[in-house]
């Protein structure tokens, strides 16, 4: 993939965040959510001090909060269960603006909306701040198999190609005055389905021989290794080191 | 169906981490077997496939629609070793990338919609296919009934998994009916897309079908007037004989270790949920429930009232057989792996 590839999430730049290698990005934001998911959930002010942290290292990043906070929506149909669980879970009563809500209920709520807002804003921060190329090259570094690292980074530089082809397919339909409105257009939708199943298996064939008359054996040569010194691991680590000592003190205090 | 951080504790999720890897490891070695050193660039193709076909909106009924899940339908188009490796990798990037699923419960993610779908589907397909008359009209048959008991299959394993490791203690009972009635609805969607678009590819390339490799017409020559079976250059369908029980055994070998932790685990989780019920007097709403389901529900439940263990001690030795098994099984599978190498290299049978 040449310059000017960049994917969408991605946000060029040239902060202390963009220049960490991605390995130790990816073993830092793990850690990190690591650190989060075992917190005891009563601990409140810890959540905050988390929140505290990606802040922090979003504005060293110098990631906007409008784009950090339009990315979180992904999570929203979860939130959706979140938001049932006052209402579903047994347990003692608690009575708020005249709505009879369940105590347990209340904590699992914000046990998963805390937790898991925190991830996805971790993640979040890390493909923002990481090119998918140099992700994948993190993913092998860390030890990942190379098999399933090909065949991820395959899936990343087609991924793109096939939704297009996806668009094309139903720009055809919708220019033949087709407009799927319910159960009866499923015929239709499918056999888009299966011709484009037909489209990326062939075009498969078609990369793999390309590449095998290009002297592909089965294995990527590795052109740019990445390496790390011990600065940024130690840099890397900030985080994840911080969020342990918050995960600890929330189990003590 | 994307368990976000948080919904599943530590430990479980690390157990479901270890369950996946152990699945992604067979389906690597699998994979390789069906597509050869094509492996990469196929698979890659196909999961770039089913994630552009999970953007695929289909509309049911006054504006709502839905989304294909493609467990069933990765499973049955390129076999279920490759299929459960799309599935895995799809969701590896969402959570990477689109932070769509949590990073932590990534392997309970791949276990519940890669490795339940594709398993239970790909079973069901084949033992269909097996019974039933060899046309394409049964293979899309097979294909709806496989999709469509593949996606409450996947929501019944995450209600099991809800059910020992879950944040939250809302009744095993409710969960379950929410899960599998929602669950029910999207699988017709799902079933009724999958067969229709695994019948599309029948009607165009039905060489390319995994699970419709069997239906190919054996090669006739006319010889002085007379139909002659011509010389058959390779049989295709001992090879899906072996895969059929590689997959049987692979998913037994899953419900054991399910079935193993389960049994450890479920007395460690009750204990909130044996309070609750006994303060609200809800234990008896819970087991109708849980008896007007399905058998599993029972279990559970059974499983609950019978907590006596510390929770605590349980869950530490559950953790720990788990993962013994699962790193032994990881360990089994690469040492196999490691010699076959070479081998899997020379192009004996394309």
């Amino acid at each position: 993939m040449g310059a000017g590839h960049a994917h969408k999430l991605y946000r060029h730049g040239h902060s202390p965040v963009h220049a960490l290698p991605p390995h130790c990005k990816l073993a830092a934001v793990l850690c990190f959510v690591v650190a989060v998911v075992s917190t005891p959930r009563e601990a409140v002010w810890a959540f905050a001090l988390y929140a505290v942290l990606l802040a922090g290292v979003a504005a060293v990043a110098r990631i906007r909060p409008g784009f950090l906070l339009k990315r979180l929506v992904i999570e929203v149909p979860f939130v959706a269960f979140a938001l049932l669980m006052p209402f579903v879970v047994p347990g003692e009563q608690t009575e708020l603006f005249g709505v009879h809500l369940s105590v347990p209920g209340l904590w699992g709520a914000w046990n998963v909306l805390a937790k898991g807002t925190l991830g996805v804003a971790a993640s979040v921060i890390l493909a923002s701040t990481t090119e998918l190329r140099s992700l994948l090259l993190g993913l092998q570094r860390l030890r990942l198999p190379p098999l399933l690292v090909q065949i991820a980074s395959f899936m990343i530089r087609y991924g793109d190609v096939i939704t297009d082809e996806l668009r094309r397919m139903s720009i055809a339909r919708r220019s033949r005055g087709f407009e799927a409105r319910g159960v009866r257009h499923w015929g239709a939708l499918a056999k888009t389905a299966g011709a484009l199943f037909i489209r990326s298996y062939e075009r498969g064939e078609r990369v793999h021989l390309a590449m095998v008359s290009r002297g592909y054996t089965g294995t990527m040569p590795v052109i740019d290794e990445v390496t790390a010194s011990r600065t940024q691991w130690a840099h890397a680590a900030a985080l994840p080191v911080l969020a342990l000592v918050v995960c600890l003190l929330g189990w003590t205090v | 169906m994307h368990v976000p951080d948080g919904f599943i504790n530590a430990p479980v999720s690390a157990v479901a981490g270890v369950v996946a890897a152990g699945a992604v490891a067979v389906g690597l070695r699998g994979a390789r077997r069906e597509l050869d050193e094509k492996t990469a660039p196929l698979a890659g193709l196909v999961a770039a496939f089913i994630f552009a076909v999970q953007m695929l909106n289909f509309p049911v009924a006054a504006g709502t629609s839905g989304h294909l899940l493609g467990g069933a339908l990765a499973a049955i188009l390129v076999g279920p070793y490759t299929g459960l490796l799309c599935i895995a990798v799809v969701l590896l990037m969402q959570g990477i990338l689109f932070a769509d699923g949590g990073l932590t419960a990534l392997g309970v993610n791949i276990t519940v919609m890669g490795v339940v779908t594709t398993v239970v589907a790909y079973a069901l397909f084949r033992g269909l296919t097996r019974v039933l008359p060899r046309t394409r009209r049964s293979t899309t048959a097979a294909a709806f009934v496989a999709a469509l008991v593949s996606v409450p299959a996947a929501a019944v394993a995450f209600t099991l998994i809800y059910a020992i490791g879950g944040t939250t203690d809302v009744p095993i009972g409710k969960v379950l009916t929410a899960m599998v009635g929602v669950h029910v609805l999207i699988g017709i969607g799902e079933a009724a897309i999958t067969a229709l678009t695994v019948g599309a590819v029948i009607a165009v390339r039905p060489d390319l079908v995994h699970g419709a490799r069997g239906l190919a017409a054996p090669l006739k020559l006319r010889v002085d007037g007379e139909l002659v079976d011509a010389p058959a250059a390779a049989e295709p369908a001992p090879a899906a004989a072996r895969s059929t029980r590689k997959v049987w055994g692979a998913g037994l070998a899953a419900a054991l270790v399910l079935a193993g932790f389960v049994s450890f685990y479920a007395s460690a989780s009750p204990d909130g949920l044996e309070k609750v019920a006994a303060d609200k007097g809800i234990d008896e709403k819970v087991q109708e429930h849980g008896a007007a389901d399905s058998p599993l529900a029972d279990y559970g439940v059974k499983d609950i009232s019978d907590a006596r263990v510390s929770g605590g001690l349980a869950g530490v030795i559950g953790v720990g057989v788990t993962v013994a098994v699962g790193s032994g099984v990881f360990w089994a599978v690469r040492r196999r792996r490691t010699p076959e190498a070479p081998e899997t290299r020379t192009p004996e049978s394309v």
